[in-house]
């Protein structure tokens, strides 16, 4: 089959594998149909992930078709439409049993402090991802969901991370009616973030990032306030004085790792490797929150360490709420939301690229150019 | 909680002021008080491994599905091996895998060429994109290195006149 394959930074190519088999029997084989290409992908594409082996498939947003089952599989058959969570859960240890999907404790042999991930290097498990024809699903009983009647694939491509994300950062900032949201990032993850930040009742929301294209999309897909950090001069400040000298009620970090707007976080960060990639997002966040605040994170970081100004975190009594998104827990609300017309989350892709083009798609969405914000991959069969 | 209160009974006022309600995880995590059952859950069936799987030094074994794709080969499999020994709190254990992945793209290349098959870097880095929509950018790439490689031609001359 074709797949995506990791040759190393920056380096990514269309290549033959094998067709995934079923390796225990609550396997899938599921036939892709599109897939999306992640923020998080470029903490991968970037090499910044440790343990990103060469000729890893990445991709853990994905919908298909269900191919092959093993024997135990009882909750799908073969020919079935789904979605695939992007987490690998079991649904029978104790976190999955305590609703953290992302933290499952059976899906990950290589590390404890990460559950198991589709196409994300083998620190989450090394598991091939769905930028490819066919993808290994386990625990098919658990994480695929039908894709309901009537629902646009799209949109049921999205509900795979972008849209529980983005729902997660803005349910685990703790918004009470009112309060004034300060979304850090303005990719797929902060739109949706900032867009669900208004059904938890936020009383203003507010976006931050560099990017003219994509402050002018989330102002009007979101309706919120959007703006640029390079014209602010210092965001903190800027935050502090448009809340009555306040600060914000919840700041939520949907950058992560890759950020820019800090020479000190780029430079130890992201050329030199010192820390687990640039905390500018958060920096920003811990210290442009009120007393008291709350600060969720969603912004992927590496699994060593960052500069974050914990004292004030301290000081200022912060409560800091983070996770990877447990899709699986949201899927049932938001299939809801979707469905209402609340949430529309298919109009932020802006490119469909054949798989065959993984080089190009890759590198368009890494560089932004040509005002990309979410890159779809149709997969060839499909 | 009662059993348990009988184990604490030697504590003046334990547990007086325990409020289940006090759950700041809340919505996102159910508590099912099974925690300090710790890891005793009743475990799906078990994948045997096929490969060489390393697992964290912070767990007994393996979790219950594996993944098996690309198990550790060459000097970057011996340092992730290494690494493995290490428990994921320790720089030990992520800095040699940093080293892996940058040997590993080498490796990668030693295997392209063996199989007769030169790598497309530039493709691969996805130079079509950009010079599809970044061709200022690429020309002043090129601008900036021509001129580069003019300044240094320039002073090597220099230099053997001297
Ligand atoms: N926790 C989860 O479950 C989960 C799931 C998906 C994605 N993520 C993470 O969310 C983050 C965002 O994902 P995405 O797909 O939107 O990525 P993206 O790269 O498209 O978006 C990141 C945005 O942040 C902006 N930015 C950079 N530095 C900034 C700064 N200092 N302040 C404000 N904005 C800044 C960038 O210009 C960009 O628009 C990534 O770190 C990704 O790994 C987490
Ligand atoms: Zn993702
Ligand atoms: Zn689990």
């Amino acid at each position: 089959m074709q797949a995506m394959n990791y040759r190393g930074p920056f380096r990514v190519r269309i290549e033959n594998k094998p067709t995934p088999e079923i390796l225990h029997p609550n396997d899938a084989v599921v036939r892709v149909t599109r897939s999306c290409i992640c923020g998080s992908d470029l903490h991968l594409y970037h090499g910044m992930v440790p343990d990103t082996r060469v000729g890893t498939t990445f991709g853990h947003e994905f919908i298909g078709v269900v191919e092959e089952i093993g024997p135990s599989v009882q909750n799908l058959k073969v020919g079935d439409q789904v979605l695939v969570p992007f987490n690998i859960a079991c649904g029978q240890c104790a976190f999955c049993k305590q609703g953290l999907y992302g933290n499952c404790h059976e899906s990950n042999s290589m590390a404890t402090a990460v559950g198991g991930i589709f196409g994300y290097s083998h620190t989450a498990g090394g598991f091939d991802g769905g930028q490819a024809e066919y993808v290994r699903v386990p625990y098919a009983d658990v994480g695929p969901t039908v894709i309901p009647e009537g629902m646009d694939h799209d949109d049921a491509l999205l509900l795979t991370d972008v849209v529980p994300t983005g729902y997660q950062a803005a349910e685990m900032a703790g918004i009470k009616m009112g309060d004034t949201v300060v979304v850090f990032g303005a990719g797929p993850v902060g739109i949706m973030a900032a867009k669900c930040a208004w059904l938890f009742g936020a009383g203003r929301v507010i976006v931050i990032d560099h990017l003219e294209y994509r402050l002018e999309f989330v102002r009007s897909y979101a309706q919120c306030e959007a703006y640029n950090f390079k014209s602010l001069e210092d965001p903190v400040l800027f935050i502090k004085k448009t809340t009555d000298w306040f600060g914000a009620d919840v700041c939520i970090d949907a950058v992560g790792s890759d950020a820019c707007g800090s020479a000190l976080h780029t430079i130890t960060g992201k050329k030199l490797m010192l820390q687990a990639g640039a905390a500018t997002a958060l920096h920003w966040a811990v210290n442009a929150v009120k007393k008291g605040g709350i600060v969720s994170i969603v912004g992927v970081y590496g699994p060593t360490d960052n500069l974050v100004p914990i004292g004030n975190v301290v000081n200022k009594g912060i409560t800091i709420r983070a996770n990877q998104a447990s899709v699986k827990r949201l899927l049932p609300r938001l299939i809801e939301h979707v469905q209402a017309g609340r949430l529309n989350p298919k109009e932020i892709i802006t490119h469909r690229i054949p798989l065959e083009e993984v080089s190009d798609a890759y590198h368009i969405f890494s560089a932004k150019l040509d005002n990309c914000i979410k890159p779809v991959l149709i997969t060839g069969k499909a | 909680m009662i059993a348990e209160q009988e184990n604490y009974k030697h504590i003046n006022g334990w547990g007086i002021d325990a409020d289940p309600k006090n759950e700041p995880t809340y919505p996102i995590k159910n508590y099912t008080e099974d925690d300090h059952k710790r890891i005793n859950w009743d475990r799906p069936v078990l994948q045997q491994p096929t490969v060489e799987v390393l697992h964290s030094n912070e767990r007994p074994g393996y979790s219950a599905v594996i993944g098996e794709t690309l198990p550790p080969s060459g000097l970057s499999g011996k340092l992730r091996r290494y690494a493995f020994q290490f428990s994921e709190s320790s720089y030990g254990h992520w800095l040699p895998l940093l080293l892996a992945d940058r040997i590993n793209e080498l490796e990668g290349i030693a295997d392209d060429l063996r199989n007769g098959k030169i790598p497309n870097i530039m493709a691969e880095r996805g130079w079509n994109a950009e010079w599809k929509y970044n061709r200022l950018g690429v020309m002043r790439k090129i601008a900036v290195g021509a001129v580069a490689v003019g300044v240094i031609a320039a002073l090597c001359k220099l230099k053997k006149r001297s």
